[in-house]
């Protein structure tokens, strides 16, 4: 409500205008935001959300033994452990691997399903549709074993494929209820426009939808990214080989070995952190952009 | 209204498709990839769940494994205690962590909502716990509650509680100790979600309300609940679902215990199938939490008047 001079002020310069733009009255003193209503419970938050933050860190950079609060002097000793040791730097590859496969995947089958959704009536519409939002309480963590066991038959026990499919599974039909109320947001006539100008379909879409989806591509994408490299029980269950795990599985064996190495957990926590944190913190612009275009409409 | 509409217009011309050579096969392979998938990955282990739970099935105990008819069933609702205490700990675990996320979710929302000096990064740090695993949760949680090294520990420093004291193990403190671990991460959901929703609220609606004079807590109540309505309606709905069917951060962070105090019926089933191997009863279990899910689901929805009204 800072602009409260603004709305006002613009119309100004337009001197024909006989009738003042309607103005809304000022707000009595009492029912102004104070600033110390937002930063205060801002603040507040803000200390609990950090603290946590804080103290991983704090563990991961202070030598093992040390109650210090701060951690200095600082050393990197867990991390090279955790690194090399306890084999953080393979488990990274395989997370990143599952992480951006699963991304593509999903994006890509997501768009191609939405797509048909928004633009085709078609026979079995209405009962994908009904199957889409039914899968949403199907619980993936109930559904291990048979999948274990379809995963075994395709000889893909301890494989990344195996857990890619799984992920990129649970992550289709939230993606394409999403996708496909973005491209009900842009206007057929767009395409149309562009096919009497001599485009095909699939170049259409490309040329004229696609970068108007850009936003919402994002934050499906990001979703898909996010979930599958925090996913753990996937990974557990149809990993079992070292050199194939992911970064969640390597973080819960460090927490249930016997006597739990702080500093490495502490380290192996800010390893899997970064990459979230920092595609986080480059999304969420487009997160919220994103979910407001396409989230609970129709 | 579909019919209404045809009676008023006269009928459409036939729609020109010239770039669309084959349309009537074209929506097939586009869903395509997607149907075989989830036919494949979900539609069929649900069905193979469903035909497990009328068997007796453990790699264990082959000489055993046959049909068992409604066996599994009979044992879950007559013999086994533990069944009821985990469906009684999930109840309590949702309604909690739902309830508690809304409310801070909200709040949190209508904050970030405000201008303010500092929006921009003040929103990626209150939202950054989002982008967090629940196992990662696990992590931070553990260093904080550790008895020794933990937050007690300096919190007794100053006078606060008692040396030696770990949450995790109590069974008076475990459970607020889960939530409030849970909650810092499941806050900036319903955060991101109700915020995104806001965003889409009409500004003329507030600006003929402060004509009209009216206050902003008379404009949150009339304006701004009434449009959040649908979205909060579906993201508890959603979350609900989430909270009940993820293990990860139970799984990890108590394991459950101390003495099965916090064990969800989605935890006892892995533990029952990955465990003790009875992939019978765990499909049986299974197939009841579906029920109770979707029954529970169905009633929301319907008492929550989702979508009626404006629509």
């Amino acid at each position: 409500m800072i602009t409260k001079e603004a709305p006002a002020a613009a119309p100004a310069p337009a001197p024909a205008d006989p009738a003042p733009p309607r103005r809304p009255k000022k707000r009595p003193a009492w029912d102004e935001v104070p600033r110390w209503q937002i930063y205060l419970p801002l603040g507040v938050y803000l200390v609990f959300t950090l603290v946590p933050f804080y103290w991983i860190l704090l563990f991961a950079l202070r030598p093992a033994g040390s109650a210090s609060l701060v951690p200095w002097p600082m050393t990197f000793d867990h991390f090279e452990k955790v690194w090399n040791d306890r084999a953080f730097g393979t488990f990274f590859q395989n997370s990143v691997l599952v992480g951006v496969a699963t991304l593509l995947m999903t994006t890509l089958v997501a768009l191609a399903g939405g797509y048909a959704l928004a633009r085709f009536d078609f026979k079995v519409k209405r009962v994908f549709m009904l199957a889409l939002l039914c899968s949403q309480f199907v619980p993936g963590a109930l559904l291990l074993v048979p999948l274990f066991e379809i995963f075994a038959e395709l000889q893909m026990i301890n494989s990344l494929g195996s857990v890619i499919i799984a992920e990129t599974v649970f992550q289709l039909p939230l993606s394409i209820i999403l996708i496909s109320n973005f491209i009900k947001n842009v206007p057929y006539s767009l395409e149309e426009a562009a096919w009497v100008d001599g485009c095909g379909r699939f170049r259409a879409f490309r040329v004229v939808v696609l970068p108007l989806l850009r936003p919402g591509l994002i934050a499906v994408g990001s979703f898909a990214f996010v979930h599958s490299w925090n996913h753990f029980l996937f990974a557990l269950m149809f990993l079992n080989n070292q050199s194939k795990q992911t970064i969640p599985v390597g973080l819960n064996s460090l927490m249930s070995a016997d006597s739990v190495d702080l500093g490495a957990l502490a380290a192996g926590g800010i390893v899997a952190a970064v990459p979230v944190v920092i595609v986080f913190a480059f999304i969420q612009k487009w997160l919220i952009t994103g979910f407001s275009a396409g989230a609970v409409k129709g | 209204m579909a019919q209404a509409a045809a009676g008023a217009k006269p009928p459409a011309p036939p729609r020109r498709r010239r770039a669309s050579a084959t349309p009537r096969r074209l929506p097939y392979l586009l869903i395509g990839p997607a149907a075989l998938l989830m036919l494949g990955f979900i539609a069929y282990p649900v069905i193979s769940v469903f035909y497990y739970s009328l068997q007796e099935y453990n790699p264990t105990k082959p000489w055993r494994n046959g049909f068992a008819g409604l066996d599994n069933f009979v044992r879950i609702f007559t013999e086994d205690p533990v069944f009821w205490d985990t469906l009684v700990f999930s109840a309590k675990w949702v309604f909690v962590e739902v309830g508690l996320q809304l409310l801070f979710g909200l709040a949190l929302a209508l904050i970030v909502n405000q201008t303010f000096v500092g929006r921009g990064i003040g929103r990626a740090m209150v939202f950054s716990p989002w982008a967090v695993s629940g196992v990662l949760t696990s992590a931070i949680w553990v260093l904080l509650y550790n008895s020794q090294t933990g937050i007690t520990r300096y919190l007794a420093d100053m006078g606060i509680g008692s040396y030696g004291t770990s949450w995790l193990s109590d069974t008076s403190t475990v459970f607020s100790a889960a939530v409030v671990a849970d909650l810092w991460r499941g806050v900036p959901f319903f955060a991101i979600l109700i915020l995104a929703d806001l965003q889409s609220v009409s500004k003329d609606l507030y600006e003929a309300a402060e004509v009209d004079g009216a206050s902003r807590v008379k404009q949150f109540w009339h304006i701004t609940l009434p449009h959040l309505k649908d979205a909060i309606i579906l993201s508890t709905l959603l979350r609900a679902v989430w909270e009940f069917n993820n293990v990860d951060l139970l799984y990890t962070l108590t394991g459950g215990g101390p003495a099965g105090e916090t064990t969800t019926l989605p935890l006892y089933i892995a533990n029952t199938s990955v465990d003790a191997h009875d992939f019978g009863y765990a499909s049986a279990l299974t197939t009841v939490a579906f029920v109770i899910l979707l029954f529970c689901s169905i009633v929301y929805l319907r008492l929550s008047k989702f979508g009626g009204e404006n629509k």
